[in-house]
């Protein structure tokens, strides 16, 4: 009988004694605890910032077994994750919200939106330079595209192992945007680029147009690179609904319901993949590293494209839009517009910055797309 | 034979970026298209 009684009191505390043997779940306790800190006090993309801190301290807490075979969120990883359904949904949520309206007013600007990927190819070689194998520096690279979505479709199916750090790293650096970037811009170009005003003539753009850019961008790019058309075409099909302007409820659905749900599920996910032995290592610190070192080059490769353009155009460009060819959409593109007034109270970059960015947003799915198909092409992935 | 990671490396660089702008160019080219082909036609005014 007595012994009955202390094996079952055995059991309630036998969570504690694995605990107190297992420092890497204690730390990473802390670590879930920061990521919810940061979400909930610094706001700091909360939205995934708290089911992945959730997620992270639900996977360490030990005997567990959340992930283990039919596992809680072992079911939804398998479900969302490893079929790289999750990323694709909040890609037609993502389609469902965007206005392409000011590229589409602008369509040279969309040249930045690919001027703003080339963090994701030089972080590559770096990631290879420290020993990365070649699908781990793809996925590594793929941080660069400051683009979520992609950098788990990527991951996932490549390198799956690194998901946790690189989603991390991926969210982390796009809610720092407006931190990471302004040195950068203030660094790279002369006080007269900054000042420099651009004038905004709003070109109107028809409806036609606006419901064939999807289907064009759709058949175009997946013939270019059909391996990324999944993220491509799951883009276009949002943004097809929202401008048909005749399936609002389903064009409401994706961008409220289903990237809701999904976002949920993702975040957990993504944190159910950071146990202590899989995160506490020395490569997710050189992860974090590159992906840091990848937004800044896609900030610096931007800049310099912008001020390509701006020598070619004899002046009338302002560099600082070349900063918002990225994927963090609408960040970006006020962050340059918070910076342009700084130094000329008459300059309004906004709307152009939004072409960048808008571009930035195309530009880094079909930056991941080019990639895989290359890949593919070389006989690297099937 | 398996390719080293230097020539993986720059060929990534190379191909992957070059295709993605020139992807973007002829995007952005398309999109010039559609605008001239179908543009915005201005509302006929309502008379009173």
């Amino acid at each position: 009988m007595l012994e009955a009684i202390l094996n079952g009191l055995g059991g309630l505390v036998a969570g504690f004694q694995a605990l107190a043997l297992d420092w890497r779940s204690i730390i990473m306790l802390v670590i879930g605890g920061i990521l919810l800190y940061l979400g909930i006090k610094k706001d700091c993309e909360p939205l995934l910032l708290v089911p992945i801190g959730f997620g992270c301290i639900l996977v360490n807490v030990p005997l567990s077994d959340l992930m283990a075979k039919e596992g809680f969120l072992r079911v939804i990883y398998d479900a969302g994750v490893d079929t790289e359904l999750f990323p694709l949904l909040i890609f037609i949520g993502i389609g469902a919200m965007t206005d392409f309206g000011p590229v589409l007013a602008q369509p040279s600007t969309f040249l930045l939106g690919a001027a703003g990927q080339f963090g994701i190819f030089l972080t590559l070689l770096m990631a290879l330079f420290f020993g990365f194998t070649k699908l781990e520096a793809v996925s590594i690279g793929i941080i660069g595209a400051c683009d979520g979505p992609t950098a788990i479709y990527v991951t996932s199916k490549y390198a799956p192992h690194l998901l946790g750090a690189v989603s991390v790293a991926a969210y982390s650096y796009m809610a720092l945007v407006p931190v990471i970037q302004p040195p950068i811009m203030r660094a790279m170009t002369t006080q007269a680029e900054r000042a420099t005003v651009m004038k905004y003539k709003a070109r109107p753009v028809s409806k036609t147009t606006k419901i064939l850019f999807p289907l064009v961008i759709t058949i175009l790019g997946g013939l270019i690179a059909p391996k990324g058309l999944p993220l491509l075409g799951s883009l276009m099909l949002g943004n097809l609904m929202r401008e048909s302007g005749v399936v609002s409820r389903l064009t409401k659905a994706s961008e409220n319901e289903i990237a809701n749900v999904v976002t949920l599920f993702l975040g957990l996910c993504i944190g159910a993949t950071m146990s202590g032995a899989a995160f506490l290592k020395p490569q997710t610190l050189i992860v974090l590293g590159l992906g840091f070192v990848a937004i800044c080059l896609d900030t610096v490769c931007g800049i310099l494209f912008a001020k390509g353009m701006r020598v070619l155009s004899g002046g009338k460009i302002n560099p600082l839009i070349g900063a918002a060819g990225i994927s963090a959409f609408p960040m970006a593109a006020r962050v340059v517009q918070r910076e342009g007034i700084k130094y000329n109270k008459k300059s309004y970059l906004l709307m152009h910055a939004m072409g960048a960015n808008a571009g930035g947003q195309v530009g880094s799915v079909i930056a991941a797309a080019v990639m895989l198909s290359v890949l593919a092409g070389m006989g690297i992935i099937s | 034979m398996e390719m080293d990671n230097t020539t993986f490396g720059l060929t990534m660089l190379i191909c992957g970026m070059g295709g993605t702008l020139l992807t973007l160019w002829i995007m952005s080219l398309v999109m010039t298209v559609l605008g001239r082909l179908f543009p915005e036609k201005a509302e006929p005014k309502k008379e009173g």
